[in-house]
């Protein structure tokens, strides 16, 4: 990382419950202090509708569901230095892959949510990005960096992690969270 | 009966076959019944009465000749003529030309001489030439001698010095030495104690112990009894499956035939002796064939391995010491003891004494049953025995040792065949499985089929046999649909590695052989497959992306 | 064969043992942690889930400190970085085998497997998944078996049969395809061996076996086995 210049951060979310973020936004005050550290150039968070060419850290929230998604991820990945898969859905599927458990999962959770559930005019939209057979983690896909399981990851531990990583030294998050 | 009668009956039994001139063998195995021997059988005895020489020629059944690939095989004697492909039309031009006019019919013999010089027949010594159901056969051809000679000459202890300088090795797969095996059991505590024959043979492609129990059941049940006197067990099962039904068939009239002769059972043979046989059958689980796995398995419980110690040896068949040893050992066992140890020791290589019988398969001229003695190399087995590789092609690589044995390459041809040079090599013996793949083969195709086995018949007690072995079918799976990537290799390799090391037992310690062989001598191909998406034998690439093979 | 004490090293600490006594029982008494998931004090060993390999000293083979009986003079390493790596392909490979999601699952926070991967640093699951889909059976008035959940390690089958001596549990199928079942391949709900007595809940490391309606912290009772061992030989 250059010293004079702020490292590029970013945040993607791909399918999740945004719970990852809120637990990043649930970083408090110290959110101040990484905003210090960091130059934020992507994020749900801010509107900014392009993936920079070149991001030093990007946290990845939720899992690959969807053809656009996956598009996404390898743009995300060839133009990130350091990808880190943030909270269980981006490291191991979690309830978003839930319906891999299904044969033909994709089609029946179209028409659970937009047939069986929806109260008028049920059909399935034909304009969103059209789901993949299955649900992927991350690394499936894309070669990932750093892992933070957590449904969702505490702040503490995203802290810990952006705070070491931030210092240039390899964060050991591993030993301090877990699955669920 | 007493042990003076058994030399009777071998006399009068070598009176009444000298008075006949002619011996037609027709082989009922398993692999010539389907062919119709049994047909075959009756045509014969039919032909001999019809042209007035039943006084002359005997017909009869017997076990395996060998050569599998030209059933159904008929052997007539004195002078060792197989007739191959033989048929109702061809029996009678045997009967008449052969048989009365004493010419051998030459365009209907089997015509392979190495086939025949190549091979040393001690274990299968009576395949082919004694018919199973008769214990007079067997023993006219000098069966239960042995059994004779260590009731009446020597002491236990002296029966397992005698295995001991014939440096006869288990014949299962690993290689521990018999007379080891016997001490420990003859010396540990705790009785009664038990023997175990191993006839569960599981792999696919193999079937020599099959041929054995349905060729020669005596010889495993003298070698029993012999083992039973050494180390002083009373009491034998003999485990197989319930897929081998001929072979079962013909041990269980063989031990109610010896019962009869009181050959078995108490006071055997008016001697201390006691000795009970009995026949366990399995369901059919290569893990079955794992020696604790059996242990559970006679014992009624489902049939998985534990971890040893304690060994069988202190600890086996409901806590007692057990000996648990292949049938293929066990039918050596006569042999030693009517000729000596010191005879034994020197067939076959200097560490690795004796015979061994092996299946041979695959893209071969003539597979089939062979014993060849210890040392003799891949490329007399392949190429002077087995006749090579039809239709031109050439020879690929040879797996040795069934499903867990080890891929090697044809520069390997020259190594001799014994315990340490196959393990050195990354094969095993295992129960004596030889399959040659020849140059249209895929070995991506060909190890995957293999691991795919094991997959099936991993029992699930042990995670890294249970999943692990998934795990590299899937990467397999991945590879032949184009969806591979170049770390596929470490990745195999990897697992491959874990799953060795950490199995509980030995299927799981041995499951990835055709993958760490073909890794090792066919790494090329794996790169061919994974960068150039090419397949030379067109095997892979046939699925459509996307779509889920199972 | 003599009571004499048997000296040993594991990780370079020269400790004591009592013949006839495993690697795991005597690391245990020195406070030298070994992972485990299929052992369980006061059932019987079952070597299954391969965790506590360890390397002795003189041999390239690696052995499972819960059946190794420890012999003089060995000396055991219980953590190198192979065992370390071996532990976690392990442990992945168990995350894999069927549908393991913590944060939907009754036993997260609770889970030996979860927590040992927690310790043992397995952050992300290198292989593909299987997403088993075997169907609940919560048909019994208040015990429920997901297979799904299920590591195949046993407890439930030997606590069944060794201390509760109903045998209702065993394995069925082979390999990947090998079950928990419950008597002949019934509903639980039809068992007529099931003592309703809990057991296989209680030593359940995963959210496998539970108790509907019960803190799964309350269900939980490692040490059933063992006091029901010590307090029959009273």
């Amino acid at each position: 990382m250059d010293k004079n210049k702020k490292p590029t951060f970013a945040t993607v979310w791909l399918s999740g419950c945004s719970g990852c973020h809120m637990s990043f936004l649930d970083l408090d005050e110290a959110l101040i202090e990484i905003a210090n550290k960091v130059q934020l150039v992507y994020s749900p968070l801010i509107d900014i509708k392009e993936f920079p060419e070149q991001v030093t850290i990007t946290l990845v929230e939720g899992a690959i569901a969807n053809e656009e998604q996956l598009s996404m991820i390898k743009k995300v990945r060839t133009r990130t230095s350091i990808l880190v898969a943030l909270g269980d859905c981006a490291v191991t599927g979690n309830v978003t892959a839930l319906r891999n458990t299904e044969i033909d999962g994709d089609k029946k959770v179209l028409k659970r949510a937009f047939i069986e559930t929806s109260d008028i005019n049920p059909q399935i939209p034909n304009e969103v990005s059209k789901l993949l057979k299955k649900v992927y983690p991350l690394h499936e896909k894309i070669p990932v960096d750093y892992y933070i399981p957590g449904c969702p990851p505490s702040p503490e531990n995203i802290l810990y992690f952006l705070t070491e990583l931030l210092a240039e030294k390899s964060p050991q998050v591993e030993k301090r969270t877990k699955f669920g | 009966m007493r042990l003076a009668d058994i030399q009777k009956i071998a006399e009068i039994e070598v009176d009444f076959q000298r008075a006949y001139k002619y011996r037609i063998n027709v082989c009922c195995s398993s692999g010539c019944i389907p062919l119709g021997a049994i047909n075959l059988l009756k045509t014969f005895q039919d032909l001999v009465t019809e042209h007035g020489v039943i006084e002359n020629c005997l017909v009869a059944r017997t076990g395996c000749v060998g050569t599998c690939s030209v059933g159904p095989v008929v052997v007539v004697e004195p002078g060792d003529y197989i007739y191959e492909k033989v048929t109702p039309e061809k029996a009678r031009k045997i009967v008449i030309d052969h048989i009365i006019l004493g010419l051998p019919v030459k365009k209907l013999l089997f015509e392979n001489k190495t086939f025949i010089e190549k091979q040393h027949r001690l274990v299968l010594r009576n395949a082919g030439k004694i018919d199973p159901y008769r214990i007079e056969d067997y023993i006219a051809s000098g069966g239960y001698s042995a059994l004779v000679k260590c009731l009446t000459k020597l002491s236990p202890q002296e029966v397992i010095d005698e295995i001991a300088a014939s440096g006869l090795r288990g014949r299962g797969g690993a290689g521990f030495p018999t007379a080891k095996k016997w001490s420990f059991v003859s010396r540990a505590h705790g009785s009664p104690k038990y023997i175990i024959a191993n006839l569960d043979e599981g792999d696919p492609g193999v079937f020599a112990n099959r041929t054995l129990a349905e060729a020669d059941p005596h010889a495993l049940i003298e070698g029993l009894l012999i083992a039973g006197y050494a180390i002083g067990a009373e009491k034998a099962f003999i485990y197989t499956r319930a897929e081998y039904p001929l072979a079962i068939d013909t041990l269980k009239k063989a031990i109610n035939k010896a019962s009869e002769l009181n050959i078995i059972g108490k006071n055997v043979l008016g001697t201390s002796l006691n000795f009970d046989i009995e026949i366990r059958l399995g369901a059919g689980a290569f893990v079955a064939g794992e020696e604790t796995a059996i242990i559970a398995s006679v014992e009624g419980r489902r049939a998985m391995p534990r971890p040893r110690p304690p060994y069988p040896a202190t600890a086996g068949l409901w806590g007692k010491p057990t000996v648990i040893q292949n049938v293929e050992t066990l039918a050596n066992i006569p042999l030693i003891l009517q000729n000596g140890g010191a005879w034994f020791s020197k067939i076959g290589s200097p560490n690795c004494a004796g015979t061994k019988c092996f299946s041979i398969t695959g893209k071969i001229n003539n597979p089939g049953l062979i014993e060849v003695p210890m040392g003799i190399t891949l490329r007399e087995v392949i190429f002077d025995i087995g006749g090579g590789i039809p239709e031109n092609r050439s020879l690929k690589a040879v797996l040795v040792g069934g499903p867990s044995g080890g891929c090697l390459p044809d520069i390997l041809l020259d190594l001799p065949i014994d315990y340490e040079s196959l393990k050195t090599a990354g094969a095993i013996m295992g129960s004596g499985g030889i399959v040659a793949i020849d140059d249209q083969s895929c070995l991506i195709d060909t190890a995957k089929f293999f691991i795919d086995f094991c997959v099936a018949e991993s029992c699930g007690k042990c995670t890294p046999c249970r999943v692990g072995l998934v795990k590299i079918k899937e990467i397999f799976k991945k590879i032949m649909q184009g969806e591979g990537k170049i770390e596929d290799i470490n990745l195999l390799s990897k697992l491959s590695t874990f799953i060795t090391e950490t199995s509980l037992c030995g299927l799981g310690q041995t499951a990835p052989n055709p993958v760490l062989t073909t890794l090792r001598y066919f790494k090329q191909e794996y790169v061919e497959h994974l960068v150039d998406r090419s397949c030379k034998a067109d095997k892979c690439f046939k699925e459509n992306k996307g779509v889920n093979i199972n | 064969m003599t009571n004499e004490p048997i000296n040993l090293t594991i990780d370079n600490i020269k400790v004591t043992a009592k013949q006839d006594t495993t690697i795991l029982e005597v690391a245990k008494q020195y406070g030298i942690n070994i992972p485990t998931l299929c052992e369980l004090e006061g059932l019987s060993s079952y070597s299954g889930c391969r965790l506590c390999l360890v390397e002795i000293r003189g041999s390239t083979k690696l052995f499972a400190a819960c059946t190794t009986p420890v012999t003089s003079g060995m000396e055991i390493t219980t953590n190198s970085d192979k065992l370390k790596e071996y532990r976690k392909i392990t442990l992945s490979l168990l995350l894999s085998e069927r549908t393991h999601i913590c944060s939907v699952c009754v036993a997260n926070g609770n889970c030996e497997l979860q927590d040992l991967s927690n310790e043992l640093g397995v952050d992300h699951v290198p292989f593909e998944r299987e997403w088993t889909n075997h169907t609940l059976d919560s048909g019994h008035n208040f015990l429920v078996i997901d297979r799904n959940r299920c590591i195949l390690c046993t407890r439930c089958i030997r606590v069944c049969q060794e201390t509760e001596g109903a045998h209702t549990l065993d394995l069925k199928n082979r390999g990947k395809d090998a079950q928990i079942t419950i008597d002949f391949d019934a509903l639980w709900k039809n068992s007529s061996s099931c003592t309703s007595c809990r057991k296989c809940a209680k030593v359940c490391p995963t959210g496998a076996i539970y108790v509907d309606d019960d803190f799964i912290s309350k269900t939980k009772d490692k040490n059933i086995a063992n006091f029901l061992l010590k307090r029959r030989q009273l």
